[in-house]
């Protein structure tokens, strides 16, 4: 209990003097980096409330970086600049999409489950290629940052402590949320879901909130995300992506606090130290050669996940 | 006597060519403790995940407290007062003794559409389950995950989460199911406190549990109830010995 409080303190005191080191070091690549893993630490954290607290194996959370991409993208695009009205979009329509998704998916369990959000997924993605008017296949151009009042995404540093703040409230409010009585009845479903049944609790609608509340925080992943990149293209969509977010939960540790923030870090590091940083140019060219065997083997020593190393699951 | 609490007409269920309850009629009154015994593969488990609503019925109806409950979901029931426990252990393995039956209390206690407190510090849940814990024996056990207590502790935690939630109707199905002699006897003691309070099925092998315990008896075979009646009686019917009582001895 201890330990993992210093743990996370110091993470959150290196998290915090990244900037200015970075900055005196000349190195704002770093900024950019840790940013990027930030916003999908953020998506991770959201799968997790669903995948790993609640067992519904979702194949579809890129969905919500669409979603929240091409709201902020779409309003940006026709003028509207105001971040509250592009953020609020980006969660809004992604918690809705979600409350779409759920309410067809969550009927059905096991590949059903898995394929029916894959299939949403690909839905969103084939139209996000088809909006010829936004860039079609190619994408667009993002015009210029989300505009806030007293707060300016423009200033990288700004950005960066913008996302480090949510990242946190993210990790916060899956942490209440799992432990209160909401949380309790997901766990409990996933956990039995007979036992939860003979005992009176309809896990339907607890699912179905859940399932919605991660789609609005993937949404906000979204609408971080466009910002970060100042492009948008259907890519965000990708199941790869999917993919991608999912393998981070599971590497990270399932149904921890740190496991999709440690998974997330873990698996986009690699992967740039390998595309990047490796001092063999044959496995910078073929990088993704690499990092398959890495996961793999990771998944198999690290059963628990990442966070497994650190103590035992935590509620 | 009143209107029975329990109202079970012509219920049937099949698997395949298989008639797992066949014709079912049953009356249980409140208070009153009926033990429904018979060889394996009578299909008494069916039965109970029937009237439990775990099991769709083919045919029949349920009537529980004056009202038909025959459509109604699993959890629909046990908000209305139906409780069970299962004869293969089932409880919510990651989770402490104490917060298993902390969440049958909170399944109890209305929706759960609560956001933000902790639940397992609330002692509107947490007093409750320390009292069932007491009262089934376990409260030693509170903070032990479930998945390592022992197989004896685990069928004593099934009753706990059944009376967890303030049942009206106790549906247990082997309660004594793998126990040593001495689990058995506490077991028999617990269930034995609860007579009378709580309206009870109890499926049974242990004969001499059956006999102590019940107030009356339905002996099912194939799927179908060929005598009920008061233990005495049961003991003496020539059909029943010949169809169960006779295998065992
Ligand atoms: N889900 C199922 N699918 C197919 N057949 C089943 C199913 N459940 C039970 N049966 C069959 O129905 C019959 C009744 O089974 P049931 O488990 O109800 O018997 P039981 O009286 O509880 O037996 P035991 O004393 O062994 O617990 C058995 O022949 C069993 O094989
Ligand atoms: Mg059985």
């Amino acid at each position: 209990m201890k330990t993992r409080a210093i743990l996370w303190g110091a993470f959150v005191l290196l998290l915090a003097a990244l900037p200015p080191v970075a900055l005196e070091l000349g190195q704002p690549f770093y900024l950019d980096l840790v940013r990027r893993i930030m916003i999908f630490a953020i998506a991770a954290i959201s799968l997790n409330l669903i995948l790993g607290y609640g067992g519904m194996v979702s194949f579809g959370h890129a969905a919500y970086l669409g979603v929240g991409g091409y709201a902020v993208g779409i309003l940006a695009f026709h003028g509207f600049d105001n971040g509250l009205l592009q953020w609020g979009a980006a969660i809004g329509g992604s918690a809705l999409v979600a409350l779409a998704i759920g309410a067809v998916s969550i009927r059905t369990s096991g590949v059903y489950f898995i394929m029916i959000t894959l299939a949403f997924t690909q839905m969103l993605y084939y139209l996000g290629v088809s909006l010829e008017e936004y860039g079609g296949d190619d994408g667009m151009r993002l015009r210029t940052r989300s505009e806030f009042p007293l707060v300016d995404l423009k200033d990288p540093v700004t950005f960066y402590y913008v996302v480090l703040g949510l990242m946190l409230l993210s990790i916060f409010i899956v942490f209440k949320l799992v432990n209160s009585r909401f949380g309790m009845v997901l766990r409990a479903a996933k956990s039995n879901e007979a036992r939860a049944l003979a005992i009176g609790f309809s896990p339907y609608p607890y699912r179905l909130a859940a399932f919605v509340i991660a789609g609005a925080m993937g949404g906000l992943a979204g609408a971080l995300l466009v910002n970060h990149t100042s492009y948008l293209t259907p890519d965000f969509m990708h199941w790869t992506r999917s993919g991608e977010i999912m393998f981070m939960v599971i590497l990270g540790g399932m149904a921890t606090h740190a496991g999709p923030v440690a998974g997330a870090f873990a698996f986009l590091l690699v992967e740039d130290m390998l595309s990047a940083w490796v001092p063999l140019a044959f496995v910078r060219e073929h990088w993704q050669l690499f990092l398959g065997p890495l996961l793999v083997l990771s998944v198999l020593f690290f059963r628990r996940g990442l966070a497994g190393i650190f103590g035992k699951h935590d509620g | 006597m009143g209107e029975a609490l329990l109202e079970v007409r012509n219920l049937a269920k099949s698997f395949g060519a298989l008639r797992a309850t066949d014709g079912v009629d049953l009356e249980v009154h409140e208070g009153e403790t009926l033990a429904i015994i018979g060889p394996n593969g009578a299909g008494k488990t069916t039965l109970i995940s029937q009237l439990a609503g775990n099991l769709r019925s083919d045919a029949g109806r349920v009537r529980f407290a004056g009202e038909d409950v025959t459509a109604l979901s699993a959890p629909r029931r046990a908000r209305k007062g139906f409780a069970r426990s299962f004869q293969i252990t089932s409880v919510f393995p990651e989770f402490s003794t104490l917060e298993n039956v902390a969440l049958a209390v909170q399944a109890h206690a209305g929706h759960s559409l609560r956001f933000w407190r902790p639940a397992m510090s609330d002692p509107a849940l947490i007093e409750p389950a320390r009292q069932v814990l007491k009262e089934v024996g376990l409260e030693t056990r509170a903070g032990v995950i479930a998945a390592n207590l022992s197989h004896g502790e685990h069928r004593q935690l099934e009753v706990a989460m059944a009376l967890a939630t303030q049942p009206r109707l106790l549906l247990l199905d082997e309660p004594m199911a793998g126990m040593g002699i001495e689990e058995s006897e506490r077991m028999i003691a617990l269930l034995a406190s609860l007579k009378g309070r709580l309206t009870i099925i109890l499926v049974e092998h242990d004969m001499d549990a059956v006999f102590r315990l019940a107030d009356r008896i339905s002996v099912l075979v194939y799927g179908r109830i060929i005598a009920t009646d008061s233990p005495d009686k049961i003991k003496l019917n020539a059909e029943v010995r010949k169809a169960y009582l006779g295998e065992e001895a």
